[in-house]
């Protein structure tokens, strides 16, 4: 009897858990006015977090720019790299700029607006290497630093099978790995080793080559996430990165970050 | 017990009345489990299985293996700490009760940090007395960690154990011209590790348990291979697949000991 | 060394100021999931109790459970899967979204694990209390109530007293986890400064050392505690 009425209330409640995983939310309702971004803050110079413990970047400058443009009051939270894309599914923050690149396994999860930036990725290591080039014959048996759930550690146990890819969970952790001489090589996007390797801290190492970006791994770019189903929040962010491409912020901003152009290619017309 | 005898109870409180807590309790487990088994049912996938199943188990290898490895030297390092927190010279004691007191009262995730992290500094150091190739690798560096904190609280174990032996086994021992060594291991360590079995069986759930906090150094032990099967897929499933495992485990665990203490305790049953 | 005095101090150039936010974060984490854990760990501890067996059960399953997983699963359970699963909910019933901070999460992971070794020690210390004095406080016509919060949980503080103080420390040291999850904590800043200063050594170095003084004084804290509810005894 007892027994009965547990299982009916754990009915009830089981229901009410189960029954409601996949709803979908259309943000059509809502007015947007003022919108939380998450970013990672350990990516310079994308994003990172000076000593006095404020945000700062690319991403950081652009976000605020295409806020403006909105005409949207944003705050911004630091979400860890590999949480950030259940982070933005459970509400913590709206929109993602965090330098995430648009790949297909990541569109099954979120959304995405257009690219605002591309670059090609690429291998660094130790000044005295005996690496001359990034195959998968040379790099064999090497420890190769990635940072966690990132493109670039899906692309570098993919092109080099033989290699031992460590992933970290920041890209800092990675460069003080390899600084130190644990790592015999890291990979990441080419503007972040650079600006590494420009800093002292990047004095122990050089470039070793610019690969391709593999579409399949690497996508389309790198876009703002946002949930499923913001369309009127896509919508939004897309004609402004458009606006600020057209009134020159955009150029503002990574004149101060870059001495070229990270858009990259124009996106294909779809 | 008392509660089968209606007289004893207390008037105020008649049988009969409805107790909505049990079948509330247990109502809630009920629902928890059904909403996994639903859960389970709906977001089970063999690709998964097929993706991850290996890694998972290498994992779990790599779990047991740290745990067992940094034990048994944990063991080896209690001895003389736990030698020098008996012993009357003051140097000795407080050398010890330092070490204790280090390890114990700091997070072990703080005390991997400093000696994966911090040590890599130091790489010309530990290179001149030949130690770089064992702090180079975080599997090592992960097993040193371990291995000093646990012998930290081995050590509190061994001796509430030793001291739990009663002192007329010493003199026992002396009275029939035993020498101090052989009263202590052939009277005294079996007596104490009867008292410790159990406190030393906890040790080990507990490094269980604290040993997931070598993922973040890029070790790959369970929880280590869990984080990268969830940031390919964010498919919650794969941390309950842990959480299985490790209940499973560290359950296991827990029966042996219960059996072992039977068996040892044997003889102390009237 | 000078260097160090630098990185360590406050204002811009320095650390100090973060490492200092870092530490009211850890204490206030700390402070707020004590009543959780012991709230929980006490009435965990009367089910265990109970002659109800559905009861008895439910609180055995709770603690396997959340005694069984590694805290940092359990931090990442929470913070990932209490988050979506509210996430359902919200979507489902149209209610306002609700998502739990990485403090939050902290809190009620570490609450729930603080709960589950807190009803063990708990439940020992009541089965030190003599029957008698439950008898004898009924028999003064104490109420149920009465008898507990008059005569049963002075003396259950007094004996849960050491094992609670061992469960605090854990827990003051468990905090350092939630920092995997985001939160500002004495950890996470030392972390934050190490990468950017690349003086790992010097900032954990410090994030140990200040463990170590959140450490020292709990325990004279919980030793004036323990001769306050032994105040009764001096006097013999």
């Amino acid at each position: 009897m007892r027994l009965a009425q547990s299982f009916a209330l754990a009915a009830a409640l089981a229901g009410l858990f189960a029954g409601t995983a996949v709803a979908q939310q259309s943000d059509a309702d809502k007015d947007w006015s003022k919108v939380v971004i998450g970013t990672e803050g350990a990516y310079p110079p994308f994003n990172f977090l000076d000593a006095s413990g404020e945000l700062k970047g690319f991403d950081v400058d652009i976000a605020k720019a295409l806020c403006a443009e909105m005409k949207v009051e944003c705050t911004f939270v630091t979400q860890d790299w590999d949480g950030m894309i259940p982070a933005l599914q459970n509400g913590n923050f709206d929109a993602l700029v965090a330098s995430m690149s648009i790949t297909p396994e990541r569109e099954e999860q979120i959304a995405f607006t257009n690219k605002y930036y591309q670059t090609p990725p690429a291998i660094a290591v130790p000044k005295d290497s005996e690496i001359t080039e990034a195959t998968d014959a040379t790099l064999s048996g090497k420890a190769i630093g990635a940072q966690v759930s990132t493109t670039h550690a899906q692309a570098a146990a993919a092109l080099f099978p033989s290699a031992d890819v460590r992933q970290y969970p920041t890209a800092e952790e990675y460069k003080l790995d390899i600084e130190n001489g644990r790592l015999d090589a890291v990979m990441d996007d080419v503007v972040v080793l650079d600006e590494w390797l420009k800093s002292d801290a990047g004095a122990c190492c050089k470039l070793l080559s610019t690969l391709t970006a593999d579409p399949a791994i690497y996508g389309k770019g790198v876009g703002v996430g946002l949930r499923k189903g913001d369309d009127k929040l896509k919508t939004m962010l897309d004609d402004a990165i458009v606006a600020i491409r057209e009134n020159g912020t955009y150029d503002k901003i990574q004149k101060t970050y870059f001495d070229f152009d990270v858009y990259g290619k124009e996106p294909a017309a779809q | 017990m008392s509660g089968n005898n209606p007289a004893l109870a207390a008037p105020a409180a008649p049988r009969e009345k409805l107790k909505p807590a049990g079948f509330v309790a247990i109502g809630l487990w009920i629902a928890v489990a059904a909403a996994f088994a639903f859960y389970f049912v709906r977001a089970f996938d063999v690709t998964l299985i097929e993706r991850f199943g290996w890694s998972y188990l290498h994992g779990l290898w790599v779990t047991v293996s740290l745990v067992g490895v940094s034990f048994v030297l944990g063991a080896i390092v209690s001895l003389p700490v736990a030698l020098g927190r008996m012993a009357s010279n003051p140097i000795a004691q407080g050398l010890a009760f330092a070490f204790v007191y280090f390890f114990r009262g700091t997070p072990l995730i703080a005390q991997i940090f400093l000696f994966y992290y911090g040590f890599g500094q130091f790489r010309g150091f530990f290179e001149t007395i030949g130690l770089w190739w064992f702090f180079r690798e975080a599997w090592y560096c992960g097993l040193f960690s371990l291995a000093l904190n646990t012998a930290a609280y081995q050590a509190e174990i061994l001796r509430g154990a030793i001291e739990s032996v009663p002192k007329g086994q010493w003199e026992g021992g002396r009275s029939l011209g035993l020498s101090r060594q052989v009263i202590f291991f052939k009277v005294v360590m079996p007596q104490a590790m009867i008292v410790a079995l159990r406190p030393y069986a906890n040790e080990i759930i507990l490094m269980i348990k604290a040993s997931a906090i070598v993922a973040i150094i890029t070790v790959y032990d369970l929880f280590g291979e869990t984080r990268q099967a969830y940031s390919r897929t964010y498919d919650f499933q794969t941390y309950v697949w842990a959480a299985l495992l490790y209940l499973a485990l560290v359950e296991a665990l827990r029966h042996a000991t219960n059996w072992a203490e039977r068996r040892l305790t044997r003889h102390l049953k009237r | 060394m000078n260097e160090s005095l630098t990185l360590l101090g406050f204002g811009s150039t320095g650390w100090g100021d973060d490492l200092a936010t870092g530490v009211v974060v850890t204490v206030t984490l700390s402070l707020a999931t004590l009543p959780i854990g012991l709230g929980l760990g006490f009435l965990l501890s009367l089910a265990k109790q109970s002659e109800d067996r559905l009861l008895k059960l439910s609180a055995d399953i709770f603690t396997t459970i959340f005694r069984g997983l590694p805290e940092l699963l359990t931090l990442f359970l929470v913070y990932f899967g209490v988050n979506a699963a509210l996430k359902s909910l919200s979507t489902a019933t149209g209610l306002p979204d609700i998502a739990l901070s990485s403090f939050v999460s902290g809190m009620v992971a570490l609450g729930v694990v603080f709960a589950a070794f807190s009803s063990e020690v708990f439940l020992s210390a009541f089965r030190a209390i003599p029957h008698g004095q439950r008898e004898g406080g009924m028999a003064l016509g104490l109420g149920r109530a009465k008898v507990m919060v008059l005569v049963i949980l002075p003396q259950l503080i007094k004996i849960a007293l050491p094992g609670l103080g061992n469960l605090w420390m854990n827990l003051l040291k468990d905090t350092a986890l939630v920092s995997v999850i985001g939160l500002a904590d004495i950890l996470r800043q030392a972390q934050v400064a190490a990468r950017v200063s690349r003086e790992p050594f010097l900032f954990f170095g410090t994030a140990i050392a200040l463990y170590l003084v959140l450490t020292i004084l709990s325990s004279i804290a919980i030793g004036g505690i323990d001769r306050w509810t032994k105040r009764g005894e001096v006097a013999k």
